[in-house]
């Protein structure tokens, strides 16, 4: 924490010419430049600003747009609506838990999955339902998600 | 509402349960009706801050020109010629399921079940939801305005929407501007931030927050917050020795 490189945040600070009225387009750019937004981050606005660290939290965390922690490269949604529950989402998303050795909401160590459990994506007929990088993945079964799991885990280590 | 505008507001008259009243323009609906003895409940409002509306408690029932409207009355500026019905069996029945989507939200909190209990006959223990979901505050936001608006600090906020909102702390962690005088907790209306003090320590539990207290030099009576001090210091002229007595050693 203590080595974090503000100069980055400075720039963005700069070019929204230091203003608290543009607040949430600093933040936005935070999220742009860092995938999320760092709290030495959020620190250093609050006090280069001179605002509260509270009011800042308090927007970081109502925009869903905002991540507080590190995401993945690839995002894993789990839907554990009541149709996809019924179908057996649990089982998937232990499974691919267990393959991660992450939990939801948790990113992997390496910054190439985040696992994330959402509530009806509205696909119940093709339930159970997995998201995996914006594409929906219908009739999901634990050894078909873990497949494409795996395969983006081999590719990465390709390149 | 501001002072300074309620100060030099003109006059306005108004019906109150068919009874003629006069108050500052604009002034808030509620405050007057407490100050004149009417027995609205209510919980999220505070005349020191500004009205937030977020209980729903105080509801009445006003007539404005020829519509006739529910609405809560702490964020309600009187105007000339309304009238207010502070008792009807709308107002009532409305009130009634208000308080128990309260007990709902925060089932935990004693101060709310003696409420609903006293003033709605309702047994929370009867009522069909989840009774340990382990909260007690109603997101009334009292705890975050008084900090902000009169203590000046700012060392929370709300936190996340809709069903995740919560007055939290930054990152749930440890409040670490608060200065420890305790406010939020005196208006906290149902007593969930937990302020404590053992001996010359001050612990704020919601806000994860402990404080050294000020000894006095003389009697050796813990009698301040040190951050609450300096933040005094801060903001006042007085001499830097000024807080090594307690207000009675300094007579
Ligand atoms: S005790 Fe801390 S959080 Fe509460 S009002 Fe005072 S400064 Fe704010
Ligand atoms: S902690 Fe208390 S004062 Fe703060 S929002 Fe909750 S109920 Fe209101
Ligand atoms: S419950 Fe999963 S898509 Fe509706
Ligand atoms: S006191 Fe008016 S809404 Fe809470």
């Amino acid at each position: 924490m203590a080595s974090y490189d503000t100069a980055k945040i400075d720039a963005i600070l700069a070019k929204n010419e230091y203003a608290e009225a543009n607040l949430l387009a600093i933040l936005q750019d935070i999220q742009a430049a860092e995938g999320y937004l760092p709290r030495p981050a959020l620190e250093h606005v609050a006090k280069s600003l001179g605002i509260s660290i509270a009011r800042i939290y308090s927007m970081a965390t109502f925009y869903k747009a905002f991540s507080l922690k590190p995401r993945g490269k690839h995002i894993c949604t789990v839907c554990m609506g009541t149709a996809c529950h019924v179908r057996g989402a649990g089982r998937i998303l232990d499974k691919i838990e267990e393959n991660l050795k992450i939990k939801a909401g948790e990113t992997t160590k390496d910054l190439l999955f985040t696992v994330e459990r959402v509530n009806c994506v509205g696909a119940c007929a093709m339930g159970p339902v997995v998201i995996m990088d914006g594409e929906t993945i219908g009739n999901a079964t634990a050894n078909k998600i873990n497949k494409v799991i795996n395969d983006i885990k081999a590719d990465s280590k390709k390149s | 509402m501001t002072e300074a505008k309620v100060n030099n507001a003109p006059m306005v008259e108004f019906i109150v349960d068919g009874k003629k009243c006069s108050a500052p323009r604009e002034s808030s609906l509620l405050d007057f009706l407490l100050a004149n003895g009417y027995d609205i409940p209510y919980l999220c409002h505070n005349p020191a801050v500004k009205p937030y509306g977020a209980c729903r408690l105080c509801l009445v029932e006003v007539k404005n020109g020829r519509k006739t409207k529910l609405t809560t009355s702490c964020n309600y500026p009187i105007l000339e010629g309304i009238e207010v019905f502070t008792n009807t069996e709308k107002v009532r029945r409305n009130r009634k399921m208000v308080m128990e989507l309260l007990l709902a939200r925060a089932p935990e909190s004693k101060e709310l079940r003696q409420m609903a209990k006293d003033r709605f006959g309702i047994d929370a223990d009867k009522l069909p939801f989840e009774k340990n979901n382990g909260n007690k505050c109603i997101l009334c936001g009292l705890c975050v305005r008084v900090c902000r608006e009169l203590v000046g600090i700012e060392a929370l906020s709300f936190a996340g929407r809709g069903e995740h909102k919560e007055a939290i702390s930054p990152f749930h962690d440890v409040a670490s501007t608060c200065i420890g005088c305790g406010a939020c907790a005196v208006a906290c209306p149902t007593n969930c931030i937990g302020l404590d003090q053992v001996i010359t320590k001050r612990s704020l539990a919601r806000w994860n927050r402990e404080l050294p207290m000020k000894t006095c030099k003389r009697c050796g009576y813990a009698y301040a917050p040190m951050f609450q001090l300096e933040h005094f210091q801060n903001i006042s002229s007085v001499p830097a020795d000024f807080f090594d007595l307690c207000p009675d050693c300094r007579k």
